[in-house]
């Protein structure tokens, strides 16, 4: 069984979020990268079907060298190999076309995503790509068993679960409850020592068209500074909801 | 060729999400100068509530494959009413995000995800969505064909009555064309306010102290009609169900109104609340920093704010 699985290089959630100047890009001055969050769970579960089935997992991100440390965390929570597509990770579909192509040339059996990256919140790639290829999506994927060549897969619906089946190759954006909170993968010294010498390829992007031109960024308008009420006057809480911001 | 909007339906009946949907694609086809009409699969609902939001037509299919949902034959169906069509909207809610790429492919249009409000024009179609979890406001603007999905609760449901018609039309969709095969399927207890669509949330978290002291917390939300919600450390050591969670690894919700008891306001919880109208925050600790992201606060023992709170709300509504 092989494995693709795409890591969004994304900064930390902490990280203060200021744009250029101009408004036309993110500031990365002095921001720290991370694994996006929702792609840790699909890394884990990539990493247990390596352990208990012999699975592959070669790890995929799409951007230029910046992003090759987080890549490194990536292998050493486990992954085999990575491939880097040298490019500016532009938007969803330039983005999803390269994911598209890698995982066709590799024939890999399951592209495991995550639903969405906490940066530009498109959750638009996993399926971009399943469409792209003509592949199986399960998007919101909080539950992964493959057997032979059907995965089957619970995915998280509005109010609720489905059990479904999937035959591979299959593209599935994960989530949290893909793997239990506790059970995800840390890095380790034996595994950042193996990290390093662990294989990341780079590759020339496909030329595609981006489909969206970012006009540009801003930051929502402040809350203000709250109003406080006293703990012994919550009819004046009720009053102020009722008649000033009328939410109740 | 019309607007066209995608009104997701549940059990036969139309998800708040797909009117929200509806009145969305009213605002884009007055900029457009143009008409909606509106996709309903395996409807009973009457169609009044969709002209009730600006449909002029709904175009209705039924359709046994499409019983079960599966996004390629959804997304195939949906191209088969809609082909040259320039703007295709559906709802940002699990089952149509995963139609939405779908169906964008084979349509050769763009995709603009969880957009947040009306675009400000259609030619280019430019529109602000949502960014950095709440922390930044991207706006893009796209050329040509379009297939646009609207964030839950971000736009509301507006009054555009006009008067419409329905007509049936049929889709060459079977099993074959069925990816993903749904096995079972496990709907949380019904009557229970779903998280996304609910307009008022009660939220709790580490501060409640114990699984057993949520009694108040449902009280208050019954009261106001709310679903209820959790922090993450309280869903992870089981008090409270997954499905509560929210944050930036739970749901993202924004309602009219947010209640949060007892959470200290960590920046990956308000990565999940931030769209939310207005943020109510009870807490004892006057440092907590939700204090800063909040519009009202009491500092204060919740045992004893909740109660008073319930209390006097049940004034107001004459329930006392």
């Amino acid at each position: 069984m092989k494995i693709l699985v795409c890591i969004s290089s994304v900064p930390d959630t902490t990280a203060k979020i200021n744009f250029t100047a101009d408004g036309k890009e993110f500031d990365k001055n002095g921001v720290q990268f991370v694994i996006n969050p929702h792609d840790e769970f699909s890394l884990t579960r990539a990493v247990e079907l390596q352990e208990k089935q012999g699975a592959t997992v070669t790890i995929l991100t799409v951007g230029d060298a910046n992003v090759e440390p987080v890549m490194r965390k990536a292998l050493a929570i486990g992954a085999n190999d990575g491939i880097r597509v040298d490019a500016d990770a532009r938007d969803d579909f330039f983005v999803a076309s390269q994911i598209a192509k890698v995982a066709k040339d590799g024939g890999y059996d399951i592209v495991l995503t995550g639903k969405e990256s906490i940066d530009y919140n498109g959750g638009a790639v996993p399926g971009l790509v399943a469409g792209l290829l003509d592949y199986g999506f399960v998007n919101g994927c909080i539950g992964l068993d493959v057997d032979g060549s059907v995965a089957k897969v619970v995915r998280e619906i509005d109010g609720g679960k489905e059990k479904a089946s999937v035959n591979l190759p299959a593209v599935i954006a994960g989530q949290k409850g893909l793997v239990d909170e506790t059970a995800l993968r840390i890095p380790n010294m034996r595994g950042i020592m193996q990290a390093r010498t662990k294989q990341i390829t780079v590759v020339a992007a496909e030329q595609t068209e981006t489909k969206i031109a970012v006009v540009g960024y801003e930051k929502p308008a402040s809350r203000g500074n709250v109003t406080l009420v006293d703990k012994d006057n919550v009819a004046e809480l009720v009053r102020l909801l009722h008649e000033e911001a009328k939410a109740i | 060729m019309a607007i066209f909007v995608f009104a997701e339906s549940h059990n036969g009946q139309y998800k708040k999400a797909a009117l929200e949907a509806v009145s969305y694609a009213k605002s884009v086809a007055d900029l457009a100068g143009d008409t909606v009409t509106a996709l309903a699969f395996n409807v009973t609902d009457s169609s009044d509530v969709l002209y009730q939001q600006g449909a002029t037509k709904v175009v209705k299919v039924d359709n046994a494959t499409l019983n079960n949902f599966d996004a390629s034959a959804y997304a195939k169906a949906i191209s088969e009413l809609v082909s040259g069509a320039d703007t295709v909207i559906l709802p940002s809610t699990n089952d149509s995000s995963s139609v939405a790429p779908l169906l964008a492919l084979k349509l050769n249009a763009s995709l603009v995800t969880n957009v947040e409000k009306a675009p400000s024009s259609v030619s280019p179609f430019t529109v602000e969505r949502k960014a950095f979890s709440g922390k930044g406001i991207e706006t893009v603007a796209v050329e040509g064909a379009k297939v646009v999905t609207v964030l839950q609760n971000a736009y509301g449901v507006k009054n555009n009555a006009v008067s419409g018609s329905e007509e049936s039309a049929s889709v060459s969709v079977s099993d074959a064309d069925v990816k993903v095969k749904v096995e079972s399927v496990e709907q949380a207890s019904s009557g229970k306010l779903d998280l996304k669509e609910a307009e008022i949330v009660v939220s709790a978290g580490r501060g409640l102290k114990g699984p057993e002291n949520w009694g108040m917390i449902e009280e208050l939300a019954d009261v106001l009609g709310a679903a209820t919600a959790s922090s993450k450390p309280v869903a992870d050591i089981g008090w409270r169900p997954h499905a509560e969670h929210v944050g930036q690894t739970g749901k993202a919700i924004a309602p009219n109104l947010y209640i949060a008891v007892g959470i200290s306001g960590a920046i990956q919880h308000l990565a999940g609340v931030n769209g939310s109208k207005t943020i109510v925050v009870i807490n004892n600790d006057p440092e907590a920093p939700f204090f800063k992201a909040a519009d009202y606060g009491i500092v204060g023992d919740a045992f004893e704010v909740v109660p008073k709170l319930t209390a006097e709300i049940k004034k107001l509504k004459g329930l006392a």
